[in-house]
């Protein structure tokens, strides 16, 4: 498929997951404001981070005037579990032009790539084209929330339950994603243990309770000699 | 008391700049450099690794609190668990992930049914 034709199709899937980032973007700006940085830190925060989770710690910490350090540790400790899509995502885009690359590696999300990995594997024509497509829509949605939240503050209607939304998404990309006994298990283990572990610190829990849950699926691949289910 | 402005910027650089290397890592590298097997063949189990840690902890919630935070007894905590929206919507989500395979389909699913079970 051409990069354009590529590009239009991972947008067209990213939409619905868009929404679903919403509340969370206008809380990275409300947040930021609320613990006295100002809309500049925060968009800069949004720019130059572009990691929710991450920045929402960070703003907590430089609210509390915490050094440098710390706040330079806990980011980069809540998005260690990146390296993980890095390494999975590397092989798709090998052949990719130098610049898309950089800017790809730069738009790196948990929503992108789950989604362009679901594709991927589904697709093995899709390129890096593709994955661009689903990333660039939802930067555009995290600044804007951000500017929003600054400026708004976050204000969702209470009775819609938008939060629910961002779980759901990975949802419907962890069914398709589960398709033998080693899968199986990694996905047992892998959500299992974070959810068991959600009191460690600095957000450890995911990373810790996805590699356990890589490492699951590999014995037990190794374990059934490698066949399907 | 909030951090000065230099500590704030100087924090919003660094972990951008390192964030942006731990994103980039395996994607400028591969292809120079072999990966092992071992590797490779563990890439394949990531999906639905992280996936599942993104999600369960997010269904399994009681009162808005992560189960294993409740201070509850841990029967009580799984009965509680089991009755709760949240879990249910994400359940008939999921049926809906395998049938139509759709993220649109699943997530009107999951928000219809919280909102419907919330409703009751």
């Amino acid at each position: 498929m051409s990069f354009l034709a590529d590009f239009r199709s991972g947008t067209r899937d990213t939409a619905p997951v868009v929404l679903g980032i919403i509340p969370f973007g206008l809380v990275a700006g409300a947040a930021a404001v609320e613990a006295g940085l100002t809309g500049g830190q925060a968009l800069g925060l949004s720019v130059i981070v572009f990691a929710g989770a991450s920045q929402l710690a960070a703003i907590d910490l430089l609210g509390d005037g915490a050094p440098v350090a710390v706040v330079v540790g806990t980011i980069l400790v809540i998005n260690l579990r990146m390296v993980m899509y890095s390494a999975s995502i590397a092989p798709h885009v090998a052949r990719a032009r130098r610049r898309w690359k950089a800017l790809g590696a730069y738009l790196l999300t948990d929503q992108a790539y789950a989604l362009s990995l679901a594709k991927f594997r589904s697709a093995e024509t899709a390129g890096i084209g593709y994955y661009l497509g689903t990333a660039v829509p939802l930067w555009v949605c995290w600044q804007l929330c951000t500017v929003l939240g600054v400026v708004v503050g976050a204000r969702v209607p209470p009775w819609l339950p938008l939060d629910f939304a961002l779980p759901l998404v990975f949802l419907a990309l962890l069914v398709p994603a589960v398709d033998d006994w080693a899968t199986g298990m990694a996905a047992l283990l892998g959500g299992t243990l974070t959810t068991v572990a959600v009191g460690l610190p600095y957000e450890l829990a995911l990373p810790v309770g996805a590699v356990v849950g890589v490492l699951a699926g590999v014995v037990t691949d190794a374990a059934l000699g490698g066949e399907p289910a | 008391m909030t951090a000065s402005t230099t500590t704030i910027w100087l924090a919003i650089l660094v972990g951008g700049v390192g964030t942006y290397a731990i994103r980039g890592s395996f994607i400028a590298v591969y292809g120079r450099l072999e990966l092992p097997a071992g590797v490779e063949n563990a890439l394949r189990f990531v999906p639905a690794a992280v996936l599942a840690a993104l999600v369960v902890p997010e269904l399994a919630q009681v009162d808005g609190t992560p189960i294993a935070q409740s201070g509850l007894p841990p029967g009580d905590a799984i009965v509680r668990l089991l009755a709760s929206d949240r879990l249910l919507a994400g359940l008939l989500a999921a049926v809906a992930a395998y049938v139509t395979e759709d993220v649109l389909a699943t997530i009107v699913v999951g928000m219809g049914a919280l909102l419907a079970l919330g409703a009751l």
